[in-house]
């Protein structure tokens, strides 16, 4: 019964969007079952915001590990609840939108929140830079083509590699860097992506026909009855 | 208020409409410049709703003008035109204002340039306060909402408060046109269907000054039928598909030894965990920025069943960070599960799924905090993952730890190559689940994957000589094999 409630809902409501996809008048049927999703979504936002909350007051009240860094989460949370529901600083007062131009809650998020995450994102040159190290290293056969390939759309891309094939005549323009470049984008590395494309599409059937037909219940666990 | 609004936007939408249509010629009327060359009209026009499809089309058919390809041989092309009310028309400059007035209250607001079409709108609202805006874009959302519902009723007022519009063009010798909308709402193209259309064909001249108009044909609706043919040969496929997997699940069941290819990165899930268990260090499990509705993470939650469960079974420490609540909520279902079914209820805590944040890099900075603390053995990322892919997994290889990874998102699939230890690449992902359980049934449905490839394979050869073979030879029968696979949404 644990298992078969959530089983045939999941049963119905799979089979129902499939065939909305090939059936015009059941089209609307299928948007109005996805918008559960989001009716349910709104209380399990109460439940994520409460987990939160709990695990920090929990560590901080133990004095657990790094228990710190607790109360800067604890404060950040509270004081972003605060000034949103209560539209602190809002030029449109308490009936006007939370992200209305010159509300606290939009100004921290503006010049607080944006800047941090901009922080981080940077990073991503960094890492992209020691990334590229490890894997361009020329280890076997394979790591040799990708190095090439890499070496290739890198210089493709720079007009010193513009420069450097210049004098290729017009005949023989497949040999000029950039145009290696973009070959090699537009063949090879658009063949390969289609090709897993295409492998991602029959796994997404494959899955949701596992789970509409009730073979795949890992997610459920055993059947304890 | 309301009306003052809906009066404002009109005259934008007049405004709009004028220099939309400046540059067409006049519709309505026969322009004679050199009556020799007036057409004769095209003749027994009719419309009716496009068979076979979703709806929102309507297909017209006439009988050539004696002037095309004969008589003066004066016809150039066909237009077709549909009478449109005003109230459609206005729904657009509605529109238009409407994201002005979210830009105006947003915090991305900045000057328009002068003399563009936010400008024109922005003079118009730029002595408001912030309250009163906010109360206008309420107000312009209601009367939006309302004229789309009014559609078909202003579409019945014909010939009352509208005008006729170009909808399509044929070249001359065509005897018939679609006039294809949209089912969004929100598009310029939307066609409301159970609505009464009007329709006439003007013949055209090489002058496009020179035309001369059909009868009118209407009213016509357009609505969707039971079965959209345009996607039959989608819906082919899934009976196919669905028939081998039961087909090959059935053979399983009856005990059949089914053998599928084995995946290095599953084959790796059992040693990594056991290398977590030997060094005494936490396992990190992290899902992606994936919603719950997404089937990379459903696909991931059927994994960290698997995963948990052997963790529980090791008696090793899982971590589980969720970007999203409802994702927490059904990953704490699944790792309770997943203890209880290893037997092992008292080792499940509340705290092993825990929400982060749903800001992403917000997200990334609380993930590798974790990881650069708690040294995990391993990291496993399965699920939807985007521009925090490289961060993660780079941070996750300084913290030496193994990392296996798996994901649907074709861009982050090379940082993951090149980041991680072990990565299934796109549909490894859903057939992870599957691997780990190493059940009969399960390999049955992974059996039936590896047909259906193999029957892409085959149409994708097949499509490729038969497309060119029947451009090359004008093989009719080549071209409607081609045609049969082409999606017509």
């Amino acid at each position: 019964m644990r298992r078969a409630i959530p089983l045939t809902i999941l049963a119905v409501v799979g089979t129902v969007l499939i065939v909305s996809v090939f059936l015009p008048p059941l089209e609307n049927l299928g948007e109005d079952f996805t918008l559960f999703f989001d009716i349910i979504a709104v209380f399990a936002f109460f439940l994520g915001g409460g987990n939160l909350v709990r695990i920090h007051f929990n560590k901080l009240w133990r004095k657990r590990k790094d228990w710190g860094f607790s109360i800067v989460t604890l404060f950040g949370f509270f004081f972003m609840l605060v000034i949103g529901l209560l539209k602190i600083g809002n030029p449109g007062g308490i009936g006007a939108d939370p992200t209305a131009e010159g509300s606290w809650f939009q100004e921290t998020f503006n010049y607080v929140i944006n800047p941090l995450q901009s922080t981080m994102y940077a990073l991503l040159a960094f890492f992209v830079a020691s990334a590229s190290y490890r894997a361009f290293r020329a280890k076997n056969r394979e790591a040799t083509l990708l190095l090439l390939a890499a070496f290739i759309i890198l210089l493709g891309r720079t007009p010193f590699g513009v420069m450097l094939t210049a004098w290729v005549p017009e005949s023989w323009s497949i040999a000029q860097i950039p145009n290696l470049a973009v070959w090699i984008m537009n063949s090879p590395n658009l063949a390969g992506q289609r090709a897993i494309i295409i492998g991602i599409g029959l796994g997404v059937v494959s899955m949701s026909l596992r789970l509409i037909l009730g073979i795949e219940r890992s997610y459920l666990g055993e059947d304890r009855g | 208020m309301k009306l003052k609004l809906l009066v404002l936007c009109l005259l934008l939408s007049c405004f709009s409409v004028a220099s939309a249509q400046e540059g067409t010629s006049p519709p309505e009327d026969t322009l004679l410049f050199d009556s020799t060359l007036l057409p004769a009209p095209v003749t027994n026009l009719v419309a009716f709703d496009t068979e076979n499809d979703h709806g929102h089309a309507i297909t017209l058919e006439w009988e050539i003008s004696v002037d095309d390809g004969a008589g003066k041989q004066s016809v150039a092309m066909y237009e077709v035109f549909r009478w449109v009310p005003d109230l459609m028309t206005a729904i657009p400059s509605f529109r238009d204002t409407l994201d002005y007035l979210k830009l105006r209250t947003s915090s991305s607001w900045s000057e328009p340039e002068p003399g563009s079409r936010t400008d024109s709108i922005h003079s118009v609202f730029a002595k408001l306060d912030m309250a009163q805006l906010e109360q206008k874009k309420e107000t312009l959302e209601r009367t939006i909402g309302q004229a789309i519902r009014d559609l078909p009723a202003a579409h019945a007022a014909y010939p009352e408060n509208g005008s006729w519009q170009q909808v399509a063009v044929a070249p001359s010798g065509s005897v018939t046109a679609e006039d294809v909308g949209t089912k969004e709402k929100d598009s310029p193209d939307y066609l409301p269907d159970y609505s009464d259309f009007y329709y006439r064909v003007n013949a055209v001249t090489a002058d496009p000054d020179i035309r001369t108009p059909s009868e009118i044909f209407g009213p016509v609706q357009s609505y969707g039928q039971w079965f959209n043919l345009g996607r039959l040969a989608v819906f082919v496929f899934v009976m196919i598909f669905g028939f081998l997997t039961i087909f090959f699940v059935s053979h399983a069941r009856r005990g059949a030894d089914l053998y599928v290819r084995p995946l290095a990165g599953i084959e790796a899930v059992d040693d990594a965990i056991g290398r977590a268990t030997e060094m005494g260090r936490p396992i990190l499990y992290v899902m992606g920025l994936g919603t719950a509705d997404q089937i990379a993470t459903i696909a991931s939650f059927t994994i960290l069943g698997r995963v948990a469960k052997r963790v529980a079974e090791y008696q090793t420490k899982l971590m589980v960070p969720a970007y999203e609540s409802v994702v927490m909520a059904v990953a704490q279902e699944v790792v309770k599960t997943a203890y209880y079914d290893a037997g092992r209820p008292d080792d499940y805590k509340e705290d092993i799924v825990f929400f982060v944040t749903s800001l992403q890099f917000a997200y990334v900075a609380a993930v590798n905090g974790l990881m650069l603390r708690e040294l995990p053995a391993t990291n496993v990322y399965m699920g939807k993952f985007f521009a925090e892919s490289l961060l993660l997994a780079e941070t996750g290889a300084v913290a030496g730890s193994i990392q296996i990874a798996g994901t649907d998102e074709i861009a982050q699939i090379p940082f993951f190559i090149v980041a991680c230890d072990y990565t299934l690449i796109g549909e490894e992902l859903y057939a992870a689940s599957a691997y780990l359980g190493r059940e009969p049934i399960l390999l049955g449905s992974l059996k039936a994957q590896d047909w259906a490839k193999a029957a892409v394979i085959i149409l994708v050869l097949a499509g490729l000589i038969l497309a060119n073979l029947g451009v090359g030879n004008d093989w009719a029968w080549a071209n409607n094999i081609v045609d049969f696979f082409r999606v017509v949404d």
